[in-house]
């Protein structure tokens, strides 16, 4: 993920999505409001925010299925109001809870997708049978896809793309409802495929999933683009510090000493023993030397990298301190 | 805007897979057997009854169509009733089981336009119809061969080929029912009860209401009562209501091509048929155009049908 600066600012030629002002009006509700964000070629990017908040609709709008109601979005150059079928050719989309036909096998199940990309016979069959091995889905190639779990049906679902050999690949909520084992084997898939320099849209509500493989993310609220960046610059713009240190430990005042501490900006008490100190550097042992200070016992001390889950909460939490609060615009 | 590329992309292998779902599934294994062996029962009694009193009928093959023995109705009007059946059967759950299966927008992220599913999925199921009712009518032709022993002159199996064609067409009307109705219930299950309750009543009821409707818009005159006759308008009133039920117009268009005396569908005058030659048969030509407006009612039906489904399906959002 170090690579994510550099990729962020790369040169302008390599934007493989644009959009500008991309809207999409249901009546006189915006599902999507006036939303702007460039995707560069080989990175992993994550839309991110709660279920209902217009990141399914842009997915749509991107592969034309669904209308654009203003502004305008380009795939790879393409408009994909106009030109949807240039557009699908090249971006391969794992919809939200994909489905397959039950009574087909797997492998009958790509081999009509492949025939619909218009893939001739033998190169259909080797490309199946490569993407089947890439996901791991071999041994289980010819078996109807009833007897599938959900992890195998979300692997088979990125076979799909993988026979595309798509140069965008739209993953609309990929583990959702997937057990820890097969969460993490997705995920490894898509570094993989971020490794061949396929560029990944991964929408998503689990955070620390998208934290694990995203280079950068837009937190979307309710149909617009509330914050957008690296995950470490969001943590500046929204913790205001790097560093969240938890302390466990008795003392008499002992929040009060902790607050006086060089660096730290804050010091909530979680509990009558636990404090959360924020700062934007490593002040553990400044930490260890006022627990004994204050004659307390100190019975942990962690440091939390700076999570996404921790930018969200926090920045929802604003949000909700300060009504009409100012939107960053990232 | 225009959209670039072509709405036919796709549409051959969708046809294929689809047409290949069809003849596959256990649901057209049963409505085969439900019409095979209903049209064997029908077919056994015109056999039968046809031996009997073999006359002197140049179309005795068509006679096999058309004959009923009580308590069977003719092949043809099972047809006309089971079709409507076989048809919805294929199509009530064409396009909201994509839906619901959750492969819609799985299908629609390749290369290809919502045109192609949806007409590769018409093509598929008329094709199936087409399969299955081409069958059945082999089945007639072949069963008249061996239980009747007379070879089919020409013009017999031109206007059992005209039945076959017009027969399609009825089914096509029925197809296209199913599967806008697929397209507008999200619930297969509302889509089939929708479609059947059409289907009743349109062959049921319609074929009662027609009439009582005809004597209220045109209430019929003593004058004529009294001489036990009906009254021209509530006659003509009373047909063309009728003819708003597909299954009417399939029914008038095969009395026209396969019993080749008919002369005409609607009422006549006397006048009218000053110097014709009772009970002689039409030329094939002349059968075919009194059977005309009934087949271009019923493809008209399939194409605004299908239209209609279209519409609303382009219009419709992909996501679940």
């Amino acid at each position: 993920m170090s690579n994510s600066e550099g990729k962020a600012v790369a040169a302008a030629n390599d934007i493989v999505i644009a959009a500008r002002g991309l809207t999409k009006r249901y009546g006189a509700v915006s599902v999507v409001d006036a939303v702007n964000f460039d995707i560069v070629k080989g990175e992993v990017f994550g839309l991110l925010g709660p279920n209902g908040a217009g990141k399914t609709t842009t997915i749509l709008m991107m592969l034309g299925l669904t209308d654009i109601s203003a502004g305008q979005v380009s795939v790879l150059g393409h408009d994909p109001a106009r030109a949807p079928l240039q557009v699908k050719r090249r971006v391969g989309y794992l919809p939200d809870s994909v489905g397959f036909y039950d009574h087909l096998t797997a492998v009958e199940n790509l081999s009509y997708t492949a025939k619909l990309m218009g893939l001739p016979f033998a190169e259909r069959s080797r490309r199946i049978a490569a993407a089947m091995a890439r996901v791991r889905l071999s041994d289980v190639a010819d078996k109807r896809v009833a007897t599938f779990s959900r992890g195998m049906r979300q692997r088979l679902g990125l076979a799909e793309i993988i026979v595309k050999q798509a140069e965008i690949a739209i993953l609309d909520e990929p583990t959702t409802g997937l057990d820890p084992q097969a969460t993490h084997e997705f995920l490894d898939l898509i570094g993989e495929l971020e490794a061949e320099g396929v560029t990944v849209l991964l929408s998503s509500h689990m955070l620390d999933q998208v934290q694990r493989v995203c280079n950068r993310v837009a937190l979307f609220q309710a149909g617009r683009i509330v914050l957008m960046g690296p995950v470490g610059d969001l943590a500046r713009q929204v913790l205001g510090a790097g560093f969240v240190v938890e302390v466990e430990a008795d003392g008499a005042g002992l929040a009060r000493r902790l607050a006086t501490i060089p660096g730290v900006t804050n010091v909530e008490t979680l509990a009558e023993d636990r404090f959360r100190m924020t700062a934007d550097r490593d002040v553990r042992p400044d930490a260890a030397r006022a627990v004994v200070a204050a004659n307390g016992s100190l019975r942990r001390l962690s440091v939390d990298e700076p999570s996404l889950e921790a930018i969200y909460t926090r920045y929802f939490q604003g949000q909700a301190d300060q009504p009409g609060g100012t939107r960053h615009a990232a | 805007m225009r959209r670039e590329g072509s709405p036919f992309q796709g549409l051959g292998t969708v046809a294929i897979k689809e047409l290949s779902d069809n003849l596959s599934s256990a649901r057209m294994l049963v409505l085969e057997l439900l019409i095979v062996l209903t049209a064997l029962a029908a077919l056994y009694g015109a056999i039968d009854s046809l031996r009997q009193n073999t006359a002197e009928d140049p179309f005795l093959l068509l006679r096999l169509f058309t004959v009923d023995r009580a308590p069977l109705p003719s092949f043809v009007a099972i047809l006309g009733f089971l079709i409507p059946l076989m048809a919805i059967g294929l199509g009530f759950d064409s396009i909201n089981s994509e839906h619901n299966r959750r492969t819609l927008s799985r299908i629609l992220a390749q290369p290809i336009y919502r045109d192609a599913l949806l007409m590769g999925k018409f093509v598929a199921g008329l094709a199936t119809l087409a399969i299955n009712l081409a069958a059945l009518w082999l089945m007639v032709i072949g069963l008249g061969l061996i239980f009747l022993g007379v070879p089919p002159g020409g013009e017999e199996i031109a206007r059992s080929l005209a039945f076959l064609v017009i027969a399609i067409f009825y089914a096509g009307v029925w197809l296209a029912l199913a599967m806008l109705l697929s397209i507008v219930f999200r619930s297969p299950a509302t889509a089939a009860l929708v479609a059947l309750g059409a289907w009743l009543f349109l062959t049921v009821l319609w074929p009662m209401l027609a009439p009582a409707l005809a004597q209220v818009i045109a209430p019929p005159d003593p004058r004529y009562a009294a001489l036990g006759l009906q009254t021209p308008e509530t006659a003509i009133w009373a047909q063309t209501l009728s003819r708003l039920s597909p299954n009417h117009l399939f029914g008038e268009a095969m009395l026209a091509v396969l019993s080749p005396t008919t002369r005409s569908l609607g009422p006549v005058f006397l006048d009218q048929l000053r110097g014709a030659v009772m009970g002689a048969p039409l030329p094939l030509g002349e059968s075919l155009i009194i059977a005309w407006p009934q087949t271009v009612a019923l493809i008209a039906g399939t194409i605004v049908l299908f239209v209609a489904g279209y519409i609303v399906f382009q219009r419709q959002e992909v996501r679940a």
